[in-house]
């Protein structure tokens, strides 16, 4: 299913990627899910908690992502998934990644060096964890 | 019987209901018969040697059943037990760009 993100939101995943750099940056993709296409209305930035390497792991709290959804629920939204930032690595899903995810969320995935975003593309986990779908990302 | 609250990315397992009432007298308890009830959600709770994900956190009321008494953590008619995600994710380790 593609998700639509606008430019403004677009704009501000790659600000937090950079503001976030050469750490992982992680946030919230807040919208509707109409069944044929997924509208991202809103993004939030969340808090990277990992302990440590932060350049190559990012950690979004449970009480973080409740509050989330019961922000976007009070918004008549929903959680539609999440963004992070891959410092100098392809925007594909790592194998921790996929151990990580849950289903039903979109994962989107900003590529980044030191200057800009490169890349950014969105992924979903198969049901049964094998792997991810792309979706793709319209304006 | 307990309650469990589902999840928005779990609720395709359990025909869309954002919460469901399950028998059982521990935390753990419930949470595998919600699994055995919804077969399908199993696999995204527990690894395939049974033991619960890292990134599903348990909340009985308020509280992480890890500073309770984990899944022996006693439950009760009308308790609320709450499963909710951490996000998490990274690169793999080889620099690869």
């Amino acid at each position: 299913m593609p998700l639509k993100i606008g430019a403004g939101d677009l704009g501000r995943i790659h600000d937090h990627a950079r503001d976030a750099y050469p750490e992982e940056c992680a946030g919230a993709l807040v919208g509707i899910d109409n069944g044929g296409i997924k509208v991202v209305v809103d993004v939030w930035r969340a808090e990277n908690t990992h302990e440590e390497e932060r350049s190559r792991r990012f950690l979004i709290e449970p009480l973080e992502v409740k509050k989330f959804e019961e922000q976007a629920e009070e918004k008549d939204m929903g959680l539609l998934g999440f963004y992070h930032s891959h410092p100098d690595h392809p925007a594909e899903p790592s194998e921790y990644d996929r151990e990580h995810a849950w289903p039903g969320y979109s994962y989107v995935i900003a590529s980044l060096g030191a200057e800009n975003v490169e890349d950014m593309r969105s992924w979903t986990l198969r049901d049964d964890r094998s792997g991810y779908d792309e979706e793709p990302i319209v304006g | 019987m307990p309650k469990v609250k589902i999840p928005s990315p779990l609720r395709q397992y359990t025909g869309g209901d954002p919460e469901v009432e399950v028998g059982g007298a521990t935390a753990g308890e419930a949470l595998g018969n919600l699994a055995s009830e919804h077969p399908d959600l199993r696999q995204h709770l527990y690894t395939g040697d049974g033991k619960l994900r890292s990134f599903v956190n348990v909340y009985k009321g308020d509280e992480d059943i890890r500073y309770l008494e984990g899944q022996d953590t006693e439950v009760a008619d009308g308790d609320e037990i709450s499963i909710i995600p951490s996000i998490a994710g990274g690169t793999a380790e080889r620099r690869c760009r």
